[in-house]
Order: C-alpha cells, then sequence, then structure tokens
C-alpha cells in the first residue's frame, strides 16, 4: 500500500455567473463549502493557496490569500496567492499537490477564484489581454482575435467543416444544462452557433467562453490521512506544467500547443498512464478551437484529426469513448479566470467519487488541461479513484 | 519594424534578451523593407477601449529566402491589416502607423511601451 500519495478528500464550487459578492465572499463561500464536504476543522489546514489572475486589475483588491486564511479560521497557515493568468487553477493544484508530496503540510486547502463580471466586456477583454507581450498589445490583439486566427488555420490546412467547432459548443452546453453550478443552463442547437454574431471571424458568440464570477475548491492531504477522513477520495496521478512562447506567432506551428503537448507527456509518465486509459477528461475550451488543439496534445487524437472524433460523437458524455467537459466546460459552465483550473479538478474529482449526478460516466482514471495565455503555459493533471 | 539576428544565424521578431537556445542578439533587421504572406488572419469585432472596431489583424510570414538558411525557423509577425479584403497565401507590405490603438485609454500605462508600429497593406 502506497502512503506517500497525495489525495483531494473534498471538493467545491460556487454557482459560477454574475454574482453580487466580490472577490473575498467567493473565495470564502467555496472555501467554507470544501471544508464542510470534507468535514475538516478549519484548525487544521496548514497551508492554504488562492488561485487568482487579476484581483488587483478587476477590483483594485490584493492580498486575497491572507484575507481568506483569516475569513476562514485559517490561522497560522502559511498562505500563497497563485497567479499564472488563466492556468493559474490548475498551478494551484500543482502548488497543493507539491505542498503535500513534500511534507510540508499535512492539509493543504486550495481556493481559486475571480470576480469579473462588473467590469464592461470591453474592460474585462483588455485586462485579459494586457498579459500579451506589448509588441502584440499594440495591435489591439484579444485571446479571442488569437482563436479567431487559429480557427481560420486550422480549417484551411485540415479541410475540417466550420460545424465541427460549433459542435463542440452544442456538446458542452448540453452538458452544462445537468451541472447547477454552471452559468449557462441551456442547450443550443447548431444553427443558432453557426448564426450568433461574429466575434473574431470565422468564431461566433457561442465559440467563446462567458465572463464569470465565481470560486472553486480542493482539500489536499496524504493518502494515509484521508483514510481518516473518508473511504471515497481521489489520487493526484501526476501533475506537471510547461510553457511554449510568449509570443504566439513565434510558434513553428500555430496548430500546435507544445505547452500541452510538454506538460501531458510529462503528466503521462509521471502517472504510468496513457491517453487510451484516461476514461473522462476536462479540457480548456475558452474557445471552440481550443477542444481540438488540447485533444491532438494530448494524444487523444492525431494532429488534425480531432474534428473527426467530435463528429463522430466519440467526446460526448453519454455516448462517446472518451467524454470531454462533462461539466460543460468553460464554454457553458463559466470561467472565472482563477478559478476554472480549479473547478476542472472538481468535475474529475466529482466523477472519480462518484459524487457528478446526472452527468456521472464510468471512470476511474480522468484528465484536466488548464490553459494560460493562448497556450504559453499549461498546466495537465491526472487523477485516479482512490482505494 | 526591428528583428534581430541571433548568434546562431536565426532571426526572431519581436526581440527578446536571449534567442530560444540561449543566442545573444548580434544585429538587427529592419523587416519592413520586405514583404511577407499573409498565414491566418481574422476580423476581430469585440475590441477592448482605445482599438478600432472592427480590427482586421494577421499573422504574416516574411519573405526573407536571402536572409536566411532553408532550415532556420520562419520569421513571422503579427500586426493589423489595412484591410479585412485578403485570403490567407496573399503577400502583403508593412505600412507604419503613428498610432495603432490610442494610448492611455486602456490598462496599459502610456509610458509602458510603444505605440506606433508597422500595418500590413495587400500587394
Amino acid at each position: 500500500m502506497d502512503t506517500d500519495r497525495v489525495a483531494i478528500i473534498g471538493a467545491s464550487m460556487t454557482q459560477f455567473g454574475q454574482r453580487e459578492a466580490w472577490i473575498r465572499d467567493l473565495l470564502a463561500e467555496a472555501g467554507i463549502a470544501c471544508l464542510e464536504d470534507a468535514g475538516v476543522e478549519p484548525s487544521d489546514v496548514e497551508h492554504c493557496y488562492v488561485s487568482n489572475m487579476s484581483s488587483g486589475e478587476f477590483e483594485g483588491q490584493g492580498g486575497i490569500m491572507n484575507m481568506l486564511a483569516h475569513d476562514l479560521g485559517l490561522l497560522p497557515a502559511y498562505t500563497q496567492r497563485v497567479d499564472q493568468t488563466s492556468s493559474s487553477g490548475g498551478a494551484g493544484i500543482y502548488a497543493a499537490w507539491q505542498s503535500i508530496a513534500s511534507g510540508a503540510s499535512e492539509m493543504t486547502l486550495l481556493v481559486g477564484g475571480e470576480k469579473m463580471t462588473h467590469r464592461t466586456t470591453g474592460e474585462s477583454t483588455d485586462i485579459i489581454a494586457s498579459i500579451t507581450h506589448p509588441e502584440e498589445y499594440k495591435h489591439g490583439v484579444t485571446l479571442p482575435s488569437f482563436a479567431g486566427m487559429t480557427a481560420r488555420h486550422y480549417l484551411e490546412r485540415f479541410d475540417a467543416p466550420r460545424e465541427s467547432l460549433a459542435k463542440v459548443a452544442v456538446k458542452n452546453h448540453k452538458n452544462g444544462v445537468d451541472n447547477p453550478h454552471a452559468q449557462f443552463r441551456k442547450e443550443v442547437g447548431l444553427e443558432t452557433v453557426l448564426e450568433s454574431p461574429i466575434v473574431a471571424d470565422p468564431l461566433r458568440l457561442y465559440d467563446f467562453c462567458p465572463i464569470t464570477d465565481g470560486s472553486a475548491a480542493l482539500l489536499f492531504c496524504s493518502e494515509s490521512v484521508a483514510r481518516e477522513y473518508t473511504d471515497e477520495y481521489a489520487i493526484v496521478s501526476s501533475v506537471a506544467g510547461a510553457t511554449d512562447t510568449h509570443v504566439v506567432h513565434e510558434r513553428p506551428d500555430p496548430t500546435i500547443m507544445n505547452g500541452v503537448v510538454e506538460s501531458g507527456r510529462a503528466a503521462y509518465e509521471m502517472s504510468g498512464y496513457d491517453p487510451e486509459d484516461v476514461d473522462v477528461a476536462e479540457l480548456h475550451d475558452m474557445f471552440t478551437i481550443l477542444e481540438f488543439l488540447q485533444m491532438e496534445g494530448l494524444g487523444f487524437a492525431d494532429h488534425g484529426d480531432a474534428w473527426r472524433l467530435v463528429e463522430a460523437g466519440e467526446t460526448e458524455r453519454d455516448t462517446g469513448d472518451l467524454p470531454i467537459n462533462t461539466s460543460g466546460g468553460l464554454k457553458s459552465k463559466g470561467h472565472p479566470l482563477g478559478a476554472s483550473g480549479v473547478a476542472q479538478g472538481v468535475e474529475i474529482y466529482e466523477q472519480l467519487v462518484g459524487e457528478a449526478g446526472p452527468r456521472q460516466v464510468d471512470a476511474d482514471v480522468g484528465l484536466c488541461c488548464n490553459v494560460g495565455g493562448f497556450g504559453n503555459c499549461v498546466i495537465t493533471t491526472i487523477m485516479e479513484v482512490g482505494a | 519594424m526591428e528583428a534581430v539576428r541571433y548568434a546562431d544565424g536565426t532571426i526572431g521578431f519581436p526581440r527578446h534578451h536571449l534567442g530560444l537556445d540561449g543566442n545573444e542578439p548580434v544585429e538587427t533587421v529592419d523587416l519592413s523593407e520586405y514583404t511577407a504572406t499573409v498565414v491566418t488572419w481574422t476580423t476581430s469585432t469585440a475590441t477592448p477601449p482605445g482599438v478600432r472596431e472592427p480590427n482586421h489583424l494577421a499573422i504574416v510570414e516574411f519573405d526573407l529566402e536571402e536572409l536566411t538558411d532553408p532550415d532556420d525557423p520562419p520569421v513571422r509577425a503579427l500586426g493589423q491589416l489595412t484591410t479585412g479584403d485578403v485570403e490567407s497565401g496573399d503577400t502583403v507590405q508593412p505600412v507604419y502607423a503613428e498610432e495603432l490603438r490610442e494610448p492611455g485609454v486602456g490598462i496599459k500605462l502610456t509610458e509602458s511601451q510603444a505605440w506606433d508600429g508597422f500595418r500590413f497593406e495587400p500587394v
């Protein structure tokens, strides 16, 4: 029996969407719910990590990790804010895993959150675009415009039908109907996606995730400690991060996200699992095209072939061989930047311990891939059922 | 439009303190003198404050056969287009613009970076 493994014994997420609560209360809501889910006292938490991209820019609030520690009665727990742009949540999983695996902490709480909707769409877009290189920023580039250019190149190069991207949105909205915390719980049809307003040609409104408020949390400890609390837990089989060029046009192939490839390769190697061992995956579908690029980068499909799997229904929740984004994904569930990677982990945890309700699939191994920037930093996490 | 040649002979844009293999920049190359080919493009209709709407953008690949070896990585740039009437594969040339977006309107401090640069115009 391997007692050195890192376990997850609790998970929570707030309602995602437009919330009146500010970042302080969003984080506290998820943190308290996570501790209650695990039956762990606040005084038992030794490390507390907060995944957040831009609370200073969005709200003018800094030091949120220390605020949370006091608000939840975690003192004198060690705290740290983790910022890795859109992959801050995945980076938080990495930090929490390290804290337990190293023996530095016996019980670690990870909370990810972002408050965004009080800003206009233009302001939020600009805050997010500020992560780009100055040579890109001055041209008015946005993350959606990177997606538009990548999608055009992908469709032209691989002769993929435009409808295949729309089918990603249709699938993820359908999955989100059964997620009580999702921002959108409404199915959309193919025509609705294809006739929605253009945002970054050839991508349209329904190819993009919304702007979202929300928070999510996970509780980590060693497997031996986990057994003191519960019989049902998940194991973090591996977590690995990688970077790619900050400047997007400097990548040798615009249709390959090398951060996905490298983080996936390292995560598979560390866990001993292969792509075919993965039963369910949460991918960072901030834009529909990203689901294709991650499927290919993680070895679920050959380069240029992900669209064929989507067309064949292989990624559907109830009928596919590899259900992808059973939570609804960022597309339907929403994308509160710092929370999204943690929420991916919440979904995989719930799938592995059998708590996913109507979204439940048969899964022993799950994977989440959290993408920062337009792929310049990526975290891939693989989990398995604890026993 | 200043690219740099690194010590290993490769050319990159924009300039980094060190190249991807740790090579130092040894000279500059003015890309504005060369034409380029549109790799891909988009028209962005949801633009941030201070950015024109719609905003036509492209990734282009410079035609630098005379300066590079066939095995060198391509030299590309992202930039605004002067028109949305383009297709992938079209040839474009850089055209100078004093302000690509309105300084001081977005989140970045005006003094923190340059705001002039080159748009790409179909040849």
